[in-house]
């Protein structure tokens, strides 16, 4: 294996990481108000083709991304208006934005097939970007360093802002919090709405970045991928970053199976690894009691205040 | 004026039942606005994907072959969304029994009669519960979400069929193209009514949502069911053993699935390829939860749903868009379901703006 | 000087209800003033529109002289109003810094409001450390934090709803001498309680009411705790008959080294219980709230069952690693604490829920299919014997009232003719006259033959109805003693242990030799 090669693998494992990590952020800021939005995966797909159409029509990639995240975070509301204002089931609800995000997603990028979107370019010098070892650093996307920023962010406003508090303790004890004189939903709104908006922006990172193109369905069941990344994570951002990075060597190994000399099982097996590895990590983890003792106390419960 | 939220005495049974058929009202109407709102001849395609369907007498047996599986599984899935275990990878357990179903085909193909048939069926029944036990293990074992493993399960079972159909289990005369050998006369379901393609399949579907209507009404097991998924610490006060009710409920929704899959191919496709799986695994979700969970409400829910996809079909040719949008409609119908529900517990008074507003659970 | 607080015609209707009718009093400053009334009696309702959590229908409330209406929680705190809950607003996984800090309406940074912990603490004596997760500490730690996070404020009117129904009488003895030195200092209390003694040992003045109206405004300390609790009740009070010179027979239940690990991360252990019940006894269980009791209630009904065979016994037959619907047919039934959700379903028919736990001791199933007549009679008869207030058995169990409820489901399990009953808080938060009925129902059963074990937070309850009483605290029970006989003094000693406090075992002693 030369250095070339594994620079050039470790780029990709930083990019196919990128999207479930930013879709993990938004998610557990979601599940630590106390709220589990299973439609994870339906707004991505809509993140996707909503990026996509945006910089088609804009020429800017950055409209792409903000309309991205736009429609992230409008499709969440549809989960929210029905969890938080008519307390329905967060499963079944949650399914039913995956559903409807993928369906409507292919109805909406009918006429987007085929098209081409401009480019990102690098907010780097090219020399640096191009370089054969500086692109390790300096080469990627301009929405990889905004998912590594985001990291940091997201665990200093848990830990030390009184907002964080307030948002953990919500998910924490939804009924105690109402009592004191928070506002239970305000808090959930805003925070389903985060997570929309990261989901959406993880969504047009495999249309504007990965392929560059739309394609149906194209997420490919990453969105869950992300779900399982909170849950291996312990609800911690710093764990979910060196989760992020695990699951995307585990993504990695089907490109780079051949080239690596692991073409002595089916491409089939490299390509169900991610899946298989969610699983078997997930039994690994959540026997664990100190990771379940981080979970949010209300995750997925209906909040029900007596007055 | 402001909207407020009257808790019922009880759950009222005629809202449970108006419900889910003003869902799909609800659905019609919206669709023919978006449609419109996006330049597609709305009300053509309502049209075509909800009532062409039911006027022509030939798209009938249609609806009747694509509601068979959506019931079937529909079944499994409302006993465990019932007891709130859930298994939404009911579609790699339809993988899973059809693949199983398939193994046992290949093995027994020159047995006598029905022997083969027979022991295909009950490899598919077995093949899906073997991969909904897997979840179930993790669950009462490892306390792993069932959610997250029965789904990636799913994506495992995409690549095990892809790599069986493509590799060993592909078919020798099949042009190097990626599908089992097509089943021999003995081992495809008997048709039903000569002439159409209602197969046994049909009948199945019909028969099971009968007895698992009996079984959740009357037994104590359906007794069970209820109780774990209305309050679990009084189920186990009750005697029932909550890692008992996990192992049934993905059991008996992986065995349903896994018995879909194999009817499905037994019955209407004789052979698998890549386009195998459909998405029946996800949209019996939906048809759990339009049918209230009920027997004979999934029976007549995975009527509807079928209409969908054969006038999906439809519409695919008259109005030309995408197959998916059946989906779109079918997750507005889940949506309307699922928004509906506080009006089975709750009624709805408009009062004065002095009045307080009063949050569920008052 | 003007009344800290003066309602005038307050009035608060929910649909069906009238909650408060016309209520009139009025607090001093510096005055300790008792709101006294039974469960239903339309207390929690009243302090709620003083606290701003509800607005009244009718009615006038002055502050200091000035009428004004309190819009929410916030206003109240603003005015100077301070409250602590009888269940506590607090987050488990959180530390006691952060629960302060998320009760406090201003922005204060967290080095800062540190200070002014420690410095409210020491003032009134309260110990606590601020670092600390809130489920490592005991019950009555945590109402501490709720008092500190009032005192914060510098309330000039601190409510108090039920303080101590989840402490030692040591730990009473604590609060009442801080209680007292704010009140000393100008801070008006509203105490609100339905224990007699304690008004008459704490109080200036109380406030009866009955059935959301006012019935009398008197001084505690002239009058008699039996005169109190008549006008609280209406009408005499009526004692439970325990048929003389009962024998008891042979021992039936015996528990022997039961060890159970708790369940989750909260959950409290047992450890090496051991006590036998002898037919016809009542053995009591007290012990304040979280130490154990509802595991050991789970561990008896076999919701959770004992890796030894033999740590429970009916009559000699092993029960430990028998579930719940397998000691039933034993012969043991049992009643949980929580009514709603645990001991019934509250989605389903009365029918329904005797199917729960009666179907396999009265032969409701044949071959796997469940005779719905035999359940709705049986509901029937379970109604009528014990003047359940239900429209039949095809009523929904939420619908009915707590005590109706619970009369219901004492019932359901004491017509299954159980050789032994385990119940836990019998009387919860159920009014005076079905508490009566439930008490005798239990006596009954127990002259009958039956073994019974009564999991109560009420010492009171125990003492007047138990032969026989032990304490549990933190997951070990003490050994028994006779109830007639029974020093309160040393029960109250083993309900306190020596639960997380430190410095808790000398007060205790000063405590007990202040008396």
């Amino acid at each position: 294996m030369s250095l070339e090669f594994i620079i050039a693998a470790i780029v990709t494992i930083i990019g196919i990481s990128t999207p479930i990590l930013l879709a993990g952020l938004g998610e557990l800021v979601v599940e630590k108000s106390g709220v589990l939005n299973l439609g994870v995966e339906g707004m991505m797909l809509i993140g996707a083709i909503a990026g996509f159409a945006a910089t088609v029509m804009s020429g800017n990639p950055w409209v792409g991304v903000l309309g991205a995240a736009a429609a992230g975070a409008l499709s969440s509301m549809l989960f929210a208006v029905l969890v938080l204002g008519l307390n329905s089931n967060q499963v079944a609800t949650g399914l039913a934005l995956t559903i409807f995000g993928t369906g409507l997603s292919s109805l909406l990028g009918l006429s987007f097939t085929g098209r081409i979107v401009a480019s990102f370019g690098s907010i780097f010098p090219v020399e640096l970007a191009r370089h054969p070892i500086w692109q390790l650093f300096f080469g990627h996307s301009p929405i990889v360093y905004f998912a590594l920023l985001m990291v940091p962010a997201v665990a200093w406003f848990l830990k030390s802002t009184r907002a964080g508090l307030i948002l953990r303790a919500v998910g924490e004890n939804d009924l105690s919090a109402h009592s004191i004189g928070y506002s239970v939903n305000k808090v959930r709104y805003a925070a389903i709405a985060f997570g929309g908006a990261m989901a959406g922006i993880a969504g047009c990172y495999f249309s504007m970045v990965i392929t560059p193109m739309w394609a149906e369905k194209m997420t490919a069941g990453r969105g869950w991928i992300a779900l399982a990344l909170v849950v291996f994570a312990g609800w911690r951002a710093g764990r979910l970053l060196a989760g992020a990075y695990f699951f995307g060597v585990l993504m990695a190994l089907e490109l780079y199976a051949k080239a690596a000399g692991f073409s002595f099982l089916p491409s089939q097996f490299w390509a169900a690894m991610p899946y298989i590895m969610t699983v078997v990590v997930l039994a690994l983890i959540s026997s664990r009691e100190s990771i379940g003792s981080n979970a949010p106390a209300c995750l997925g419960k209906p909040f029900l205040p007596s007055n | 004026m402001r909207i407020r939220l009257e808790k019922r005495p009880e759950p009222s049974k005629l809202i449970q039942v108006i419900t889910p058929i003003a869902s799909v009202l609800l659905t019609m109407l919206l669709g023919v606005i978006i449609f419109d709102a996006i330049g597609i001849n709305g009300q053509r395609a309502v049209v075509d994907i909800f009532i062409t369907p039911l006027l022509a007498s030939y798209k009938w047996q249609d609806v009747a072959v694509k509601a068979a599986p959506l019931i079937i599984i529909g079944l499994g899935l409302s006993i465990g969304n019932r007891a709130n275990v859930w298994n939404i990878g009911a579609e790699g357990q339809y993988i899973a029994g059809a693949l199983a179903g398939a193994g046992i085909g290949m093995v027994t193909t020159g047995a006598v009669g029905w022997i083969s048939i027979t022991l295909m069926l009950i490899g598919g029944v077995i093949g899906g519960g073997a991969w909904a036990a897997v979840p179930a293990l993790l669950k009462t074992r490892y306390k792993v979400n069932e959610i997250l493993s029965s789904l990636m399960l799913t994506y495992v079972a995409l690549q095990l069929l892809s790599y069986l159909i493509g590799g060993p289990w592909k078919d020798p005369n099949g042009r190097n193209f990626p599908q089992t050998a097509p089943l021999t006369a003995d081992q495809t379901l008997p048709i039903i009514f000569p002439g159409t393609t209602i197969h046994l399949g049909v009948g199945f579907a019909v028969g099971l949502a009968l007895i698992f209507w009996l079984i959740m009404s009357r037994s104590v097991f359906g007794f069970q069911i209820r109780v774990v998924g209305s309050a679990p610490h009084a189920a186990r006060h009750g005697g029932f053993n909550t890692n008992e009710t996990v192992w049934l409920a993905m059991l008996i929704g992986g065995g349903m699935a896994g018995l879909a899959g194999v009817l499905e191919l037994t019955g209407a496709l004789k052979s698998i390829n890549l386009g195998f799986p459909s998405g029946y695994g996800f949209t019996a979700i939906i048809v759990s939860f339009l049918g209230r969970l009920n027997p004979i409400g999934v029976l007549i829910a995975g009527i509807v749903l079928a209409v969908t996809y054969v006038g999906g079909q439809v519409a695919q040719t008259t109005v030309h868009i995408p197959n998916s949008t059946a989906g779109i409609f079918q997750a507005m119908m889940l949506f309307f379901i699922l928004a509906s529900d506080i009006l089975v517990r709750y009624r709805v008074r408009f009062v004065g703006r002095t009045a307080p507003a009063v949050v569920p659970g008052e | 000087m003007p009344f800290r607080l003066e309602l005038t015609g307050i009035t608060k209707r929910f649909p069906g209800v009238l909650a408060n009718d016309n209520i009139s009093f009025a607090v001093k400053p510096g005055e300790i003033h008792a709101l006294l009334g039974e469960n239903g009696a339309g207390k929690s309702t009243l302090v709620k529109m003083i606290y701003g959590i509800m607005q009244p229908n009718a009615g006038e409330i002055r502050w200091n002289g000035q009428p004004i209406t309190i819009t929410n929680p916030k206003m109240a705190r603003k005015l100077g109003i301070g409250m602590v809950f009888q269940h506590f607003s607090l987050f488990e996984a959180m530390t006691v810094l952060e629960n302060i800090a998320l009760g406090m309406d201003a922005k204060i940074p967290a080095r800062e409001l540190e200070t002014k912990i420690r410095e409210v603490m020491s003032l009134y004596g309260l110990k606590l450390e601020p670092h600390r997760q809130v489920s490592t500490l005991s019950v009555g730690e945590r109402q501490r934090i709720e008092i500190v996070r009032a005192l914060l404020l510098d309330p000039k009117l601190l409510i108090m709803d039920e303080p101590t129904s989840v402490l030692t009488p040591q730990e009473v003895g604590q609060l009442f001498d801080v209680l007292r030195k704010l009140a000393a200092q100008g801070c008006s209390i509203l105490y609100i309680s339905h224990k007699l003694h304690e008004i008459k040992a704490l109080c200036d003045t109380a406030t009866i009411l009955r059935g959301g109206k006012l019935v009398d405004t008197c001084d505690p300390k002239q009058e008699t705790s039996r005169s109190m609790a008549e006008k609280m009740i209406g009408g005499g009070l009526k004692d439970i008959s325990k048929p003389a010179g009962r024998s008891m027979g042979a021992s039936k239940l015996v528990v022997s080294h039961l060890s159970v690990p708790g369940d989750g991360h909260f959950g409290v252990s047992l450890k090496d219980i051991g006590f036998a019940v002898r037919a016809g006894e009542i053995f009591g269980i007290a012990g304040v709230a979280g130490n154990g009791q509802n595991a050991l209630l789970l561990a008896l009904s076999g919701e959770t069952v004992a890796d030894d065979g033999e740590a429970i016994t009916l009559d000699g037959v092993w029960l430990g690693k028998l579930g719940a619907k397998a000691r039933r047919l034993e012969g043991l039934a049992s009643v949980p604490e929580e009514r709603n959700g645990h001991a019934a379903v509250p989605d389903f028919t009365l029918a329904d829920n005797s199917i729960l736990t009666a179907r396999d001791r009265l032969h409701m199933v044949f071959s796997g299919l469940i005779r719905s007549d035999m359940a709705k009679d049986y509901t029937a008869q379970v109604i009528k014997q014990f003047s359940v207030k239900a429209l039949g058995s095809g009523s929904m169990a939420g619908s009915l009232s707590g005590g109706n409820l619970q009369k219901y489901i004492m019932g359901r399990e004491i017509m299954q003719k159980p050789s032994v009953l385990v119940v836990s808080q019998p009387t919860w938060g159920v009014d005076a006259g079905a508490a009566a009925a439930i008490h005798q129902a239990i006596v009954d059963l127990a002259a009958e033959g039956s073994a019974i074990v009564v999991i109560s937070q009420d010492l009171d309850e125990l003492l007047s109805l138990c032969d026989t009483l032990a304490v549990i605290n933190e997951g070990t029970l003490s050994p028994p003693m006779q109830v007639s006989g029974a020093d309160i003094e040393q029960i109250g000693l083993l309900m306190g242990g020596i639960h997380g406090d430190p410095d808790a075992p000398t007060t205790i002693v000063e405590a007990a030799h202040a008396h």
